[in-house]
């Protein structure tokens, strides 16, 4: 992103071409007793030449990853617009608590009167997870998103297995994440669509035709990937209990309401909650995520293990269950990001985490008023935090999304989510979270409108963007089509 | 947008030829202008049945992966091999070179559009 002359970076191997002599570390030379890999090794995992290797020295590695860090795009740089990803601000006191070695350096097979404070964080975060969402039941043991969905369905399945029913289908909406339908089928389920109604929401009609005895589940995104509130879900999750099926909510778009309405009195059975989301732990390359599920009455039984327990001695794991769908990875979780959930949680408090929500929600309407008369809005419906335009007023001069996107790199932000959902052509999907302040929020929006005049007065201009990036346009049908992962030493 | 003459088409973006005791399939002009560039596409295997309505297959583009639905049930006969190294033949020449299946069965009983009726759903869709 940045302006500063700089020469391309190349990559590990290229930086030393002739692969010659530098080396990290210079170790003293081994003079144990010595044996050859032949030996002890099987002869069809034998290599027979030396593996490519980059010879680079310490000052090489520090160098090569500084740079690269200093072309890239990051939440501490300001607005990170991505639709449906929540990029937020990640609070330094998360990572202050993180480091404390009470925590970070507690072991998953210590006995749990050693750990009773780590084993007090995770209880703490599930009860206050289960009042955001007023549901009964939680794990803390997916790793993200998409593994908290599967969670979910895997314990709907039992739940029907209990009843002695196979049922094969579940419904998701044409407006729904890219993981929910692949949840499906990895769980053993097929994926049926149901389509959206003119105002961007489940058309009812055609849920209750697609809704007979074959359906287990239904997954919907409230609010959904337009950014718009499935107002009549009630109403929908009263149609789908009524014929027996299950409703998985996804929470990815839980930023919209913490604190305003209760995912539990809507009828949701399992609802995963992505911590790194909502509750500002690190996010895409500074992962790793957390997806805790918490669910209804109905699937309590089924909730994987490990999971803690509180007794009248403090806190312990509990490491199997009856009922159980087992486990879901190694252990449980990834501790120190539920710790960091839980700090911002706390930091925060009650009242903070409505107004959290609150905010988000009205910066992406403060968006949406600035630019509904240069971008075209495919839905009018009332937005919550994110909003969809799309490009099809700026396609007229030849300008796309992708071009729109290009460009904002040149007036230092990060591009929106691009071309999802693909209910709306050519979208521009834009979530602002309530992280960075007024002042970003209005310098994004004279950003976009300067790129809508542009796309007017010199599409040309848009269309060959980005100009001031290190790297310019790249041209990413030619790298989708001829993928090198692999260095091939052509020197 | 072109529509040739001489092929039927689905509500859905693909047209169809018959060829023999075979269909022959692929997707329309409007279709690859919608999907993008295409990147990669798979196709089903010869000797293989295909459900009609059922995913017989992907496009994958720069902006997303779309499922390719079988429009007729039957056993696939031949599959656009080309397809594997220039994926951008389904770009350039959609309703040629970038055709993706032959599927052994016949048209009867799909619902499908004259070059004219085709011409008038592409025009209530842009609107």
């Amino acid at each position: 992103m940045k302006r500063r002359a700089h020469r391309d970076e190349p990559l590990f191997f290229e930086r030393n071409p002739k692969r010659r002599g530098r080396q990290g570390i210079l170790l003293p030379t081994f003079d144990g007793p010595s044996t050859q890999p032949a030996s002890v090794l099987p002869a069809e995992v034998l290599l027979d030449d030396r593996p490519l290797w980059p010879d680079i020295s310490e000052m090489d590695l520090v160098t090569h990853f500084h740079r690269l860090s200093q072309l890239n795009y990051a939440v501490d740089e300001g607005l990170y617009p991505l639709g449906s990803c929540t990029m937020k601000y990640n609070p330094r006191i998360n990572e202050a608590v993180a480091g404390l070695s009470a925590f970070n350096a507690a072991h998953p097979l210590q006995p749990d009167h050693q750990v009773q404070g780590v084993l007090e964080v995770m209880w703490e975060l599930e009860e206050t997870l289960k009042t955001i969402t007023g549901m009964p039941g939680v794990t803390l043991q997916p790793a993200a998103g998409a593994h908290g969905e599967l969670a979910g369905i895997l314990m709907i399945r039992k739940a029907l297995e209990a009843r002695g029913e196979s049922r094969e289908i579940i419904l998701v909406p044409d407006s729904a994440h890219g993981t929910n339908p692949a949840t499906a089928a990895f769980a053993g389920f097929r994926a049926v669509e149901i389509p959206s109604g003119p105002d961007g929401t489940v058309d009812l009609q055609a849920l209750d035709t697609a809704m007979n005895e074959n359906v287990a589940a239904v997954m919907l995104t409230v609010p959904n990937t337009l950014g718009v509130f499935e107002h009549r879900i009630v109403e929908i999750a009263e149609l789908v209990h009524s014929r027996g099926g299950f409703v998985y909510m996804d929470g990815a778009n839980l930023n919209a309401f913490v604190g305003r309405a209760l995912p539990g009195l809507m009828g949701a059975d399992a609802m995963h909650i992505n911590l790194h989301k909502t509750f500002s732990t690190p996010h895409g390359g500074g992962g790793p995520g957390a997806g805790p599920v918490t669910v209804s009455e109905a699937l309590l039984p089924y909730l994987p293990v490990p999971r803690v327990v509180k007794t009248d001695d403090g806190f312990s794991m509990l490491w199997s269950g009856e009922n159980s769908i087992g486990s879901l990875r190694g252990f449980s979780g990834s501790f120190l990001i539920l710790l960091r959930a839980l700090v911002y949680m706390r930091g925060m408090g009650g009242d903070g985490l409505r107004e959290m929500s609150e905010t988000g929600v009205l910066f992406a309407n403060i968006i949406r008023k600035r630019l509904e008369g240069a971008y075209h809005l495919q839905y009018d419906t009332p937005t919550m935090h994110e909003v969809v335009f799309d490009d099809s007023e700026q396609v007229k001069n030849g300008v796309h999304n992708t071009d729109i996107a290009k460009r904002l790199l040149d007036y230092g932000f990060h591009p929106p989510t691009m071309s999802f959902p693909l209910v709306v052509h050519g979208a521009l999907m834009i979530e602002p979270t309530e992280s960075f302040g007024p002042e970003e929020i209005d310098a994004f929006c004279e950003a976009m409108l300067a790129i809508a005049k542009e796309a007017e007065e010199t599409p040309d201009l848009v269309r060959a963007a980005p100009h001031e990036t290190p790297v310019k346009r790249i041209d990413e049908v030619r790298a989708a089509r001829n993928l090198k992962v692999r260095f091939v030493d052509e020197a | 947008m072109s529509i040739p003459q001489d092929l039927l088409y689905t509500k859905s973006h693909e047209w169809v030829r018959v060829e023999g005791d075979s269909v022959v399939i692929g997707i329309t002009h409007y279709a690859q202008d919608q999907l993008g560039e295409v990147v990669f596409v798979e196709l089903p295997v010869v000797g293989n049945a295909v459900e009609a309505g059922e995913e017989m297959g992907t496009l994958e583009s720069v902006k997303a992966v779309s499922e390719m639905l079988a429009p007729l049930s039957g056993e696939v006969v031949e599959a656009n091999e080309a397809l594997e190294d220039s994926p951008d033949l389904v770009n350039q020449s959609p309703f040629d070179e970038g055709w993706l299946v032959k599927i052994k069965g016949s048209i009867e009983g799909m619902d499908l559009l004259d070059p004219q009726s085709y011409a008038a759903l592409l025009e209530a869709e842009q609107h």
